[in-house]
């Protein structure tokens, strides 16, 4: 199929049905002004996560005030603060690290691939992970969370490696529409595997169920910090490459003669994508709609700068999380509501309101 | 290569004549393979032959005609709708990944048939207690798409850009509405629902082949009729524009008429993945055209349910596989190895 580069909107919004105003306002933000604009999205974003955290650790089952939460920062152990040290803060910790992977993979991979339905699992890394947990529990008869989680991680990095060398392989590389492509071929694949083992076994279907809804509860203590390198390295990497993607964004031609690197842009990329998309799916279960919503969101607050972009996504992938989780807590006391359900359900209306606004338009082909 | 006569003209592509014949032929021989094989006894082709035209055995002739054929009539007609779906939906975004498994129609169904598993009362084993699951499958597509086209008009008409990307809101939280009805439903019921979301075809009778053809009466000559809009618009918009298309209305029956075929199948399959996402793309490949073929991508869907449901069947007798299973498993599969072959710029594309 042929693709355009951008093209400014006032070059296309000729081409719009007579009569039909444009929505899209002329396209002529002066540098600095957008960076004033964007800086004030960082700070509002930061403002916004930092709530997040202070309600992370304050509701739940027992509400604690926030001078104990302040102890319990503090180093306090006494009364209320054992508590949020003991139980939320591992948690928040999780929620953060899986918030701000998901926000970044989710920006990164939309611009690797060129395509809006970027999801962070669109190269097969959330099917990857199911697997790897439905193996873990149906076939080695794991039961634990520690066990499969790591069998999810590694499944979902080699389905995600899958499908970036099946949609890589010959003269041209991993296109974007090809990369698509393969990894919903390997998703496919790996999701009929994956109804096989839980349809053959009810324990399986049992244990895979409760994985498969996303989940920050009863996970391990300490798994935050396992996860963290693998998230701080993938972080490193998408920022390092925010850069190239804006010269990607304007089609791999133009790029190239712009003297940016495409194919290993798009490769290193794609490692981002799996290794923060990996941890995050290990950790808390198939809600890699937040890596959807979020940068689309992002996008008509900052432009499609991905230098602003990425971090931006980051921020507020973290906060919609820990928002997600704190209201789980509180709609369905004293039971919870797990956050995959709720991260959907607050995110799919934003994004249906925004593209209902028209401030979402078409960028590239 | 083009044919003239006087005024007429008709443009003959040997190709895609060769690719569509031979998807024909290929599905007539796997129908006829999966009227013979099956778990209580394998018939020949004469035996076959005889109990269809009613001077066979009285017991060859039940299992062959009262069994076998509506199955396989339900996986043509269900690999047809599948197939024109998602190539109508692929077309019309310009988007390969946008089949209704992917953006929202496929969950709706499955979120209106775990609706009805769960408190339809549906608790006996078994295909006939199945019974409002079709019904909760249909409402629950035909619901889901008709909030996204809400959602997605605007000026007039609807982008696919907007289409999409509403669809794909819409299949977030639908998606995970699912998962946690299932996670919190009695386990028997989650199983229950579980084969039904794979997709089977197990104990279609015809009922299905009488519904889903009717289904596809109404749809699909519509579909043909817009061929000409279809083809235009797969170029880039402003082309079609420029050619003097009003390209507007027509997309939008498009997408609506393609809904339904998807929703259809849904309601009468169960959610049988990757057909419409996988033989649109496949068929591209057999006819060698940039465009995503119509014709070809109704047949090879037929294909691909038609030959995986016989191998769910075979392969493992007598353990039967969903359906949905096998056309990921097999066909997901033959479209990497499409991608890893195709090595010419733009023709992954």
């Amino acid at each position: 199929m042929p693709y355009l580069p951008d093209v400014p909107a006032t070059l296309k919004a000729g081409a719009a049905p007579a009569g039909a105003p444009s929505a899209v306002p002329p396209e002529t933000d002066r540098p600095r002004r957008s960076a004033r604009r964007n800086s004030a999205a960082v700070l509002a974003l930061f403002g916004a996560l930092t709530v997040a955290v202070f309600l992370s650790l304050a509701i739940g089952t027992k509400n604690v005030p926030l001078s104990d939460v302040f102890a319990a920062i503090g180093g306090s152990t006494d009364g209320d603060a054992i508590v949020v040290r003991e139980l939320r803060m591992p948690r928040t910790a999780l929620g953060l690290l899986v918030g701000i992977a998901l926000g970044v993979a989710g920006a990164v991979a939309q611009e690797i691939t060129r395509n809006p339905l970027g999801d962070p699992g669109i190269i097969g890394i959330s099917a990857g992970g199911a697997f790897g947990v439905a193996a873990g529990i149906g076939l080695f008869g794991w039961t634990a969370s520690y066990q499969y989680i790591w069998c999810a991680l590694v499944m979902g990095a080699l389905a995600g490696g899958l499908a970036y060398l099946v949609g890589g392989t010959g003269y041209g590389g991993a296109t974007p529409a090809k990369l698509a492509l393969a990894g919903a071929a390997v998703s496919a694949l790996l999701e009929a595997f994956t109804s096989a083992l839980v349809l053959l076994d009810v324990n399986t279907l049992d244990q895979y169920r409760s994985w498969a809804v996303g989940s920050l509860a009863g996970r391990d203590d300490d798994l935050a910090w396992q996860l963290a390198p693998f998230v701080v390295v993938g972080l490193g990497l998408a920022l390092f490459l925010a850069g190239r993607l804006n010269a990607l964004a304007l089609g791999d031609d133009l790029a190239s003669s712009l003297g940016t690197p495409v194919r290993s842009t798009r490769a290193l990329g794609a490692l981002a994508v799996i290794l923060l998309t990996g941890a995050a799916v290990a950790a808390a279960g198939p809600i890699t709609f937040v890596g959807l919503v979020i940068p689309h969101i992002i996008r008509s607050l900052t432009g499609p700068d991905a230098r602003w972009l990425v971090p931006c996504s980051g921020l507020a992938g973290a906060a919609l999380m820990l928002y997600a989780d704190v209201i789980g807590r509180l709609v369905a006391r004293p039971a919870e509501l797990e956050v995959g359900v709720v991260t959907a359900f607050l995110g799919a209306p934003f994004l249906v309101a925004l593209i209902k606004s028209g401030r979402l338009k078409e960028r590239t082909k | 290569m083009k044919l003239a006569f006087g005024p007429f003209g008709l443009l003959v592509r040997p190709r895609v004549i060769l690719a569509n014949g031979g998807l024909v032929l290929f599905g007539f021989a796997v129908m006829v393979l999966s009227l013979c094989l099956g778990t209580y006894s394998n018939l020949s082709a004469n035996q076959v032959l005889g109990a269809l035209f009613g001077y066979g055995p009285d017991d060859t002739t039940l299992l062959v005609r009262e069994l076998r054929l509506p199955r396989a009539l339900t996986a043509v007609l269900v690999g047809v709708a599948f197939g024109l779906a998602g190539a109508v939906f692929q077309a019309v975004t310009r988007n390969p990944l946008a089949s209704p498994d992917l953006i929202g129609i496929s969950a709706g169904a499955g979120t209106g048939a775990i609706t009805a598993i769960l408190f339809g009362g549906v608790t006996a084993a078994g295909a006939g207690s199945y019974g409002g699951v079709p019904f909760g499958a249909l409402c629950g597509a035909l619901a889901t798409a008709a909030a996204i086209y809400f959602f997605a008009y605007r000026g007039g008409t609807i982008t696919g850009y907007r289409f999409v990307l509403v669809g794909l809101a819409v299949q977030g939280a639908l998606v995970a509405l699912n998962r946690w009805m299932l996670a919190k439903a009695d386990i028997d019921q989650a199983s229950r629902a579980m084969v039904w979301l794979t997709g089977s075809l197990n104990g279609r009778d015809y009922t299905h082949v009488k519904w889903v053809g009717l289904g596809l009466l109404l749809l699909v000559p519509p579909v043909l009729l817009l061929g000409r809009a279809y083809q235009l618009m797969q170029f880039d918009e402003d082309t079609a524009r420029g050619l003097g298309f009003r390209i507007g209305r027509s997309r939008m029956v498009l997408l609506i008429l393609a809904t339904c075929l998807a929703a259809v199948a849904c309601a009468s399959a169960g959610l049988i993945g990757f057909v419409a996402l996988g033989a649109p793309q496949v068929a591209r490949r057999l006819t060698g055209r940039a465009e995503v073929p119509l014709v070809a991508s109704a047949l090879t869907g037929a294909v691909l349910i038609l030959a995986a449901d016989l191998l769910g069947r075979t392969l493992f007798s007598p353990t039967e596989l969903p359906v949905g299973i096998v056309t990921g498993a097999v066909g997901a599969p033959y479209l990497m190895w499409l991608l890893a072959r195709t090595n010419r710029v733009g023709k992954g594309g």
